[in-house]
């Protein structure tokens, strides 16, 4: 599914995310990286630096001082917000796209809806919606483990949450994509942000006039320092929520399947063994990663050694630094036992992933009802699995087999 | 054993309470603090040393005493 980029010919100096080969199999270039130059640059899209160590992520992931969150897209997309936008107005995707104190508040309106105890009350539902689709394709003995499962279940739980009718997912998922998968498309990553921007405008609107229990009615019946929530605002929370809660899952739950279907002896020992799926799913969290997020350098700096100028992005390769063997013993190696296991694939610091506690419940009983069902599995004969890369890696096509 | 957890470094993972809920609890908001005073029972200093090490902040310490 990649497009076309231009050959790398340096990795330290020229690196290139959306490259068909980093896409595919990123690990030895992370291993090449970390110990030959382990801040790489790049000019491509603009002047950028990527981090692959784990001391250096966790470092500049705490150092909001001097990296800025509001540009947090790891590839420029070229796509301008809209003309009219009131300067004084919260822009972009708070929390995520913010720094304090805009993101400190906002980040508490939704940081409930995403707790312990409300997540224990959306295990049920994301059972059934697992169920219903392991039902739809298990008597053909086949699946696209990607799209046939793993992408279909974190829409349906964010439509849930969100109180938007889960007949959509398929539009959601799109331009979800839209605005991640081909941030480098301007016309796809602009359709992904208008398919957003006015569905969500309309939906703002009909719950004003009939709010319900979901997270947009309470966002929009909140005030904070007296005032209703500005809609702008809102529509940019709620985007939020359904970009980084969909793809992100889609792809953990995928990579996993990916894992588990190329291991057959790590399966295997999933079924035997089902307490283990909580350390065993840090454990795929931590080797399969799939999110790097971006940063902005407010000011002209020097990190490790390198100069960075006002306006370079940042990147934070948290999958990179969760392979790091100064932190990890056998950190290429899946270890599902593994006890000791400091990952950072939610991030560290103020914007650890809001939802986290949401996407290792759906990761979890995504794998449970899988095995439950479908205890041995494998690659299709001729299988072409393909992977996306960038923000988020994982499976998109991903055919396995059950006979 | 008594330990606790640094409510300024804490960011909400809840790999603590996961490792160990009889432990800690975690609010709303995802911060995490110790059950009681902090000293854990006999018999569970295993799970406190597991939530201490994965903590993906730090944000646990075993106090001197």
């Amino acid at each position: 599914m990649a497009r076309a980029t231009a050959p790398v010919g340096s990795w330290s100096q020229d690196f290139e995310l959306l490259d068909a080969d980093y896409i595919e199999d990123p690990y030895p270039i992370w291993d090449d990286l970390r110990q030959s130059c382990p801040i790489a640059h790049t000019e491509r899209r603009g002047p950028a630096w990527m981090l692959t160590r784990y001391a250096d992520v966790v470092e500049a992931a705490h150092d909001i001082e001097r990296f800025s969150s509001l540009e947090v897209g790891v590839i420029n997309t070229g796509v301008q917000p809209e003309a009219d936008l009131e300067v004084d107005e919260p822009y972009g995707l708070p929390p995520i796209s913010a720094d304090p104190p805009l993101h400190t508040w906002t980040r508490r309106l939704i940081l409930p809806w995403f707790s312990h105890t409300r997540v224990d009350g959306y295990e049920a539902m994301t059972r059934d919606i697992c169920r219903r689709h392991i039902d739809g394709f298990f008597a053909a003995g086949h699946a696209d483990a990607a799209a046939d499962y793993a992408q279909q279940i974190p829409v349906r739980v964010v439509a849930h949450i969100l109180g938007v009718p889960e007949s959509l997912s398929d539009t959601f998922v799109g331009w979800v994509r839209d605005t991640l998968e081909f941030a480098d498309d301007p016309d796809r990553n602009l359709r992904g942000q208008e398919g957003f921007g006015s569905y969500l405008i309309a939906e703002l609107e009909r719950r004003k006039a009939d709010p319900g229990d979901d997270l947009i009615s309470e966002l929009l019946g909140t005030t904070h320092d007296g005032e209703p929530l500005a809609d702008r605002l809102v529509l940019g929370i709620v985007a939020l929520i359904m970009i980084a809660g969909i793809d992100t899952t889609w792809s953990s739950i995928g990579a996993s399947l990916w894992h588990l279907a190329t291991h057959p002896d790590d399966a295997a020992r999933l079924v035997a063994e089902p307490g283990l799926m909580p350390v065993a799913v840090e454990e795929l969290l931590r080797a399969y990663s799939p999110v790097t997020m971006a940063r902005r350098v407010r000011n002209d700096t020097e990190f490790g050694g390198c100069p960075m100028r006002e306006g370079d992005k940042l990147l934070m390769n948290f999958p990179a630094a969760n392979r790091d063997p100064e932190v990890f013993e056998r950190a290429e190696e899946v270890v599902l036992d593994r006890a000791i296991n400091r990952h950072v694939a939610f991030g560290v610091g103020i914007h650890r992933c809001a939802g986290s506690n949401l996407a290792r419940m759906e990761l979890t009983v995504a794998l449970e009802e899988w095995l439950r069902r479908i205890p041995t599995f494998r690659l299709a004969e001729d299988a072409e699995v393909t992977w996306a890369g960038g923000q988020v890696r994982g499976p998109r096509v991903l055919p396995v087999v059950f006979p | 054993m008594k330990i606790r957890v640094d409510p300024d470094k804490c960011q909400g993972h809840a790999r603590c309470y996961a490792l160990a809920p009889e432990l800690f609890s975690v609010d709303d908001y995802g911060q995490s603090s110790v059950v009681g005073d902090g000293t854990v029972p006999a018999g569970i200093e295993a799970q406190a040393r597991l939530a201490i090490a994965n903590c993906p902040e730090s944000a646990i310490e075993e106090l001197a005493g």
